[in-house]
């Protein structure tokens, strides 16, 4: 059995879930601080991902980034590679699809944060730099831990988009879920049930994660002793 | 060693406008809750911004909007005790300590000395939320003398603890804040915490800041109505001057005041424990009925009516030893008298 798949799957879903929490952070920092109406405005935008079709997504981007495309085309002009059809190609579609789930978690954690712990590290002479990494972040973990398995799970599973924008080349941009569905397609179903299981596998490692970090929440909420 | 405030700050249609100055003392910042007392800490702190104003700490400006300075929280060297106390509560009360300590190169020496003086050893590995209340307020005053500030500011340091814990800890805290070469702002809505800390007063109207008056002052002789009832005056009537007397037409009496009342005095008060037994005919004495008598811990509330009172006027609340309401109880219509110098004369 080739292993090619599993490996890129889980190579896109890393660098794709690191690069979603800088971004998530980030934003979630940013528009938690900003007027109501802008927050919602942009809260719309950015969550719109997360609601539309893979496919609509998958097309926005081979718009955006597409060989003939303006930034596509510019890509490979100064650089001569094209931003499609490679296997990080697709991490521009799971990077997508998987942000708002980043995003709301974190924007939901730094909510509820105590603008009052931020305060008294200022007036200790805590550099908001320190404030935000050992402090705000720290205290959110729980949340933003859990964004991160979700963004995970989620460009793990991500179909749609990264077929459209990475496509399949066995050994190259072949992924679990278009293997799988390759396999489907030219009735390998004994391969096909393997990976299936394997996915199956993963995806339930992932639930139990989420499950475990939300009852060590609930343990904290009530007041419980943290090891 | 001084601070001086003057700052304005709009916030829909609260307007806050605060002007005080503090040498090296502690200051009560006395005022009912939404008076914009914390408003005014943070303010100070770096917190917040002010619209427009100047504060200043020993010579150096921290704000000033019109030579558009307004140095950050981190550079002003001034302490905050929240509410809350606002420990990081995934650090233990040592590490608490530990990040705020100025010196760094004597990091590890001035926090174990610190939790040394503030009893805290003991505690010092555990996390915030494992320790009483009280320890907690002692880790975030030692947290805040780790960080060398110049000034303190203590946003009602009780809140947020039961009051059979507060006696101890005042006591505690009164020590901690004596030994402190600076500025402390103490801010409460306890006329009795700000007497035993504090000797002199601001008080806080409605966003309104009051001329800084000596404790007693504030007691004695309290300027307007809101000074009064935040010195605990109870008793309030509309009043007319009438040159060494005053007028209260709501109790239809005329009361000797011993002083010539300023004549833009509009209310005068009687504090309850000013409101005595009397015998017919005395200076002051007037009848009143008992229209209510409430039974308090340590002495008898007794709500009366002044004989010549218009219908719709409050009540006169006296407040007595119990051993004296008994002796009276009996009596139908009492007679009470208030001392002439125990009239407070409001503008």
């Amino acid at each position: 059995m080739d292993w090619y798949p599993l490996y890129n799957s889980l190579r896109i879903a890393a660098v794709s879930t690191a690069a979603v929490f800088f971004l998530g952070l980030f934003f979630a920092y940013y528009i938690a601080r900003l007027p109501r109406l802008l927050k919602g405005v942009l809260d719309v935008i950015l969550t719109l991902p997360l609601v539309l079709p893979p496919t609509v997504v998958g097309w926005l981007l081979l718009c955006l980034l597409g060989p003939k495309q303006p930034l596509g085309a510019w890509v490979l002009n100064v650089f001569g590679t094209k931003l499609v059809m490679t296997w990080w190609s697709a991490i521009f579609a799971t990077v997508t699809v998987s942000f708002p789930l980043m995003y709301r978690t974190a924007r939901g954690a730094f909510e509820s944060f105590d603008p009052s712990l931020a305060a008294a590290g200022q007036t200790l002479g805590l550099s908001n730099t320190y404030i935000f990494w050992r402090i705000r972040l720290p205290v959110c973990r729980q949340g933003i831990l859990a964004g991160m398995v979700l963004s995970f799970a989620r460009a793990l599973g991500e179909y749609g988009a990264t077929s459209m924008v990475a496509g399949y080349t066995p050994g190259k941009t072949a992924t679990i879920s278009t293997t799988v569905y390759q396999l489907w397609r030219t009735n390998e179903d004994a391969m096909a049930l393997r990976w299936v299981l394997v996915n199956i596998a993963i995806s339930a490692v992932f639930l139990l994660t989420i499950n475990l970090l939300e009852s060590r929440d609930k343990q904290k909420n009530r007041g419980g002793s943290r090891p | 060693m001084s601070l001086k405030v003057d700052i304005r700050r709009r916030l829909g249609s609260f307007d806050l406008a605060v002007a005080f100055a503090a040498e090296q003392e502690c200051l009560a910042l006395l005022g009912a809750s939404g008076s914009g007392k914390s408003v005014t800490l943070q303010c100070i702190a770096g917190i917040l911004k002010p619209d427009e104003g100047h504060i200043e700490m020993d010579g150096r400006v921290l704000y000033d909007s019109a030579a558009g300075i307004c140095l950050p929280p981190q550079q002003r060297q001034v302490g905050y005790l929240f509410q809350q106390y606002a420990l990081f509560p995934h650090m233990t009360v040592r590490q608490n300590i530990a990040v705020a300590v100025r010196q760094h190169d004597r990091r590890k020496d001035v926090t174990e000395e610190l939790l040394r003086r503030f009893q805290l050893t003991d505690a010092a590995d555990r996390r915030p939320a494992r320790i009483s209340g009280g320890q907690q307020q002692r880790a975030a005053l030692a947290r805040i003398l780790a960080s060398e500030p110049k000034a303190i500011l203590l946003d009602e340091p009780f809140a947020a603890l039961d009051s059979y814990l507060q006696y101890q800890l005042e006591l505690e805290l009164q020590n901690t804040l004596a030994a402190f070469p600076g500025t402390v702002l103490w801010v409460t809505h306890d006329r009795g915490e700000a007497w035993r800390s504090c000797r002199r007063v601001c008080v806080l109207e409605e966003g309104r800041s009051q001329p800084v008056t000596e404790m007693t002052e504030l007691f004695r002789a309290p300027a307007t109505e809101s000074a009064a009832r935040l010195s605990g005056c109870k008793n309030y009537a509309a009043a007319r001057p009438a040159g060494q007397r005053v007028e209260l037409p709501e109790w239809g009496l005329t009361l000797e005041t011993g002083r010539a009342v300023p004549p833009d005095t509009v209310t005068a008060g009687i504090r309850s424990h000013h409101v005595t037994f009397a015998v017919p005919g005395a200076a002051n004495a007037f009848s009143c009925r008992v229209v209510r008598i409430i039974d308090d811990v340590f002495e008898t509330i007794v709500l009366l009516r002044p004989e010549g009172a218009a219908e719709d006027a409050p009540l006169l609340r006296m407040e007595c030893a119990k051993e004296a309401w008994r002796a009276r109880e009996k009596l139908p219509v009492q007679t009470v008298a208030v001392a002439p110098e125990h009239i407070l004369l409001l503008k």
